[in-house]
């Protein structure tokens, strides 16, 4: 570790003699801070384009075959009414953007490349080329996912997973470069995560400061950690699985095909051995994040700092073994049901473990409602519920029934909405002093997150409720059906809800950009923060800290400590008397 | 609660499925309720006010063990409650001679009635589209294929799923506890049609039911005939019940 920071000295003086360009500054910036704010970007961007998807999946269920309003101009044939062929693309590129384009871009793409080299103590990555060609990849992926919807035949319409053979036959959707387009989009951001993630574990492995033991991290890079071993090896398999597909759309092989001997099962297993990982590669870094921000605002040590980086392990394991409950339903044997049952609920225990010691972290603090604290907040409160909604999929006979309603549906939007997305809120409210060295505006910060707090659970909880019902998810019209025409009122209140979720986001959008450029300059420490990232200054220069890096002495959750006068112990005080052997 | 919002069971499993949808239902109810409790709580009584000082600790193993142990006890035993239920829906055949065969196009169902030599596959089946007609209080054994796409055979009144998949089939069964008319949606992404690929499940007294059958099983009934894709002419042919026969008992 010595060697490295030694060189990394040597070529802070080095780099002090010329200055970096325009283009090597803001486009093909090897800095990990800078990469970090593009893929903050692209993920921004690209959750405009699949929340309005959204709004347009939603318009369709509660008002069937009217007209969507601004829809009038593109869809000219029909004067703004969706066919179904439509609807199918509109809910395939809306989960298809939000889980590839906006939650991990943002999550383990910007927050992964901004808080690792900074909480460890390190100047870059340890690629930073790498690391600049792992967001142009991703990037360029991004266009040709969004090219897509230009080509004849639309965008790929055989929803997020595309279960083959509706997938592999063109003549099944009339789908042609669409889909294809999807599979060689999804191949090329399968690359571009996996430069980040083998650039994401060198860095944690070799690069922490002096002191930094593994055990004195902070749990979101314990958190960034384990999702970048899981991008490691569940991406591959997707990257694989979508090639195949390729394969039997484009080059007559038969992986899928059963007409050509192939075995649409074949697809669902590397899918969902992909997939439910997956689900964890969106979840964990925002549990990270919460267990950063809930002792800040607490003013209190983290509960159980050790079960919360173990239960993050045992997750990541678990979740290895758990794929086959997607697939209760799908012809595979029914005694391996019975496997996936168990590990499924025994995959709930880390998780309850989690949920406890953020409670624990709460009890005795001094909670300070900051907005960082209160998406927070709204991560650990919503996750309890798609966590606890997740039982009744784990137990076979209730899934036979729930298995394709909107009972999932509603419990996906609480993981990875509840969950993912109010994890990244809170991560950019509490970082983005640091990243762009501005405060937020606090008003406008509760402006946005009580509207969008409501208008979430008035969407997605009467989901359970029609769920429950038998609505089916994936239908274009729930009038078609007799048993689902008494609870449509449910569907207008659930597309009011997304509509008011849509609008709650504008003063988020508002307060981001002014906050960029007016935003009050923010100071070293704004939060009273322990870990080292605190210590840089705000924003921090190219190569994070002038000529020497920090050390580290202690855990990175000192806060309310009796050592101190203040409320906070930054992880570099040294401690007093002695130095060295102390716990923590 | 719940039955507020499910549809009637009218199966003889699906009171099994209601029971344990009921029993965890509550058990996550109560835990949903204790943590939304204890965390409004502790955020009234621990919000930053002036003179306030945090509790300074870094856990504790008691309570680690706790909250790591009774999960885990109450997941097992939900468990161990789920699998009987399974294996009897899912693995296990009861005994009946009543077969139909089921297969699914895009947007329909096929359903397929041996017709008076009682076997499938000879020139005498009767077909039916959308239309499935059966005795009450009778198990009834479907055996689902696909000649395209996945699709699932979804009846939400008898709690019963199982996806179609092409070059496969697929033994399931049920038996209707109620006369009437139910419906029968499929329940997987098929394609533009999905939505509105349904059928109907008419539930009949064995006296209705021998009466439709003798109006429309008959050797002189006309049953629709349907086209197969070309693409699939071969996964008729190929079709095995290989992979179904371990399921069976």
């Amino acid at each position: 570790m010595s060697a490295t920071s030694a060189t990394a000295h040597a070529h802070v003086e080095h780099v002090g003699h010329h200055e970096l360009g325009f283009v090597r500054t803001y486009i093909f910036s090897t800095d990990h801070k800078m990469i970090a704010r593009q893929f903050l970007f692209l993920g921004l961007f690209m959750m405009i384009i699949g929340g309005l998807l959204a709004l347009v999946v939603r318009w369709q269920l509660a008002w069937p075959e009217t007209p969507v309003p601004g829809l009038a101009g593109i869809l000219k044939e029909t004067g703004g009414v969706l066919e179904p062929g439509q609807y199918n693309m509109a809910f395939t590129m809306h989960a298809t953007i939000m889980i590839f384009f906006v939650i991990m871009p943002i999550l383990a793409g910007a927050f992964g490349n901004f808080c690792i080299p900074l909480m460890i103590g390190a100047r870059d990555m340890a690629f930073p080329f790498l690391n600049m060609l792992s967001f142009w990849v991703t990037g360029s992926s991004g266009l040709i996912m969004l090219s897509g919807f230009f080509v004849e035949g639309g965008h790929a319409a055989a929803g997020w997973t595309s279960y083959a053979p509706l997938s592999a036959v063109t003549a099944y959707t009339g789908v042609n470069w669409g889909q294809n387009l999807w599979c060689i989009s999804l191949f090329v951001m399968g690359i571009g995560s996996m430069m980040g993630a083998i650039n994401y574990i060198t860095t944690i492995i070799n690069m922490r400061a002096p002191g930094m033991k593994l055990f004195r991290m902070p749990l979101v890079i314990w958190s960034l950690f384990i999702t970048a071993i899981l991008l490691l090896l569940a991406l591959p398999v997707l990257t694989s699985g979508v090639a195949m597909l390729l394969f039997d759309r484009t080059l007559g092989t038969s992986w899928f095909r059963p007409s050509g001997g192939g075995e649409p099962l074949l697809w669902q297993h590397l899918f969902w051995y992909f997939g439910h990982p997956e689900v964890y590669i969106l979840i964990l870094p925002a549990m990270g994040i919460a267990s950063e921000i809930l002792p800040v605002f607490s003013r209190k040590p983290i509960f159980g700092y050790h079960a919360m980086a173990f239960s993050m392990i045992a997750i990541a394991f678990l979740s290895w073994i758990v794929y086959g409950h997607h697939m209760f339903v799908s012809g595979m044997n029914p005694a391996l049901g019975m496997a996936f049952t168990v590990t499924t609920m025994i995959i709930a225990v880390p998780s309850a473990i989690k949920t406890f010691n953020w409670l624990g972290t709460l009890w005795g603090g001094r909670i300070q409602f900051t907005v960082p604290m209160l998406n927070a907040l709204a991560f650990v409160s919503m996750f309890v519920i798609g966590g606890l909604s997740g039982i009744f999929m784990a137990s076979t006979p209730v899934d036979i029934y729930i298995q394709d309603t909107y009972f999932i549906v509603a419990h996906i939007h609480y993981v990875v909405f509840g969950g993912s997305i109010f994890g990244a809120f809170a991560a950019i409210y509490f970082w983005f002093p640091k990243m762009f060295g501005r405060m937020t505006n606090v008003v406008l910060g509760h402006l946005h997150f009580w509207p969008t707090f409501v208008f979430f659970n008035l969407t997605f909880f009467p989901m359970h409720i029609i769920g429950v019902g038998g609505q089916m998810r994936r239908i274009y019209n729930p009038l078609q059906y007799e048993f689902l025409q008494h609870q449509q009122h449910w569907n207008v209140i659930i597309t009011i809800g997304a509509l008011g979720l849509g609008i709650a986001q504008i003063p988020f959008v508002v307060n981001f950009f002014w906050s960029l450029f007016a935003g009050k300059k923010a100071p070293l420490n704004p939060w009273n923060a322990t870990t080292l990232e605190w210590t840089a200054p705000s924003p921090p220069p190219h190569l994070n800290w002038g000529p020497t890096l920090p050390t580290v002495y202690r855990g990175p959750y000192e806060y309310s400590s009796p050592e101190s006068r203040e409320d906070f112990l930054p992880q570099t005080t040294p401690p007093v008397g002695a130095a060295g052997a102390r716990r923590h | 609660m719940l039955n507020w919002w499910l549809p009637e069971n009218v199966s003889t499993y699906g009171r099994e499925i209601d029971w344990l949808f009921h029993l965890i239902y509550y058990i996550t109810g109560a835990t949903f309720i204790l943590v939304f409790v204890t965390m409004l709580v502790f955020l009234v009584m621990y919000r930053d006010r002036p003179g306030r000082k945090a509790r300074y600790t870094h856990g504790s193993t008691p309570l680690e063990i706790a909250w790591t142990v009774v999960p885990a006890v109450i997941l097992v035993v939900l468990t161990v409650l789920s699998l009987p239920a399974w294996s009897k829906i899912k693995m296990t055949m009861p005994e009946t001679d009543f077969v139909l065969h089921v297969t699914a196009k895009q947007f329909n169902w096929q359903v397929a009635y041996p017709g008076p030599d009682g076997k499938f596959g000879t020139a005498d089946d009767k077909v039916f589209l959308d239309e499935m007609h059966v005795p009450v209080n009778k198990v009834v054994r479907v055996i689902l294929k696909s000649q395209d796409v996945i699709h699932s055979f979804f009846v939400p009144q008898f709690r019963m799923k199982q996806d179609a998949v092409p070059g496969r089939e697929i033994g399931q069964w049920f038996e209707a506890t109620k006369p009437g008319k139910y419906e029968l949606p499929c329940a997987e992404l098929c394609g533009f049609g999905h939505s509105g690929m349904k059928g109907w499940i008419y539930v009949h007294t064995p006296a209705d039911y021998a009466k439709w059958a003798a109006d429309n099983l008959r050797a002189e009934a006309s049953p629709a005939p349907t086209e197969p894709r070309a693409d699939d002419k071969k996964v008729e042919k190929k079709a095995e019940p290989k992979k179904e026969g371990k399921a069976k008992k």
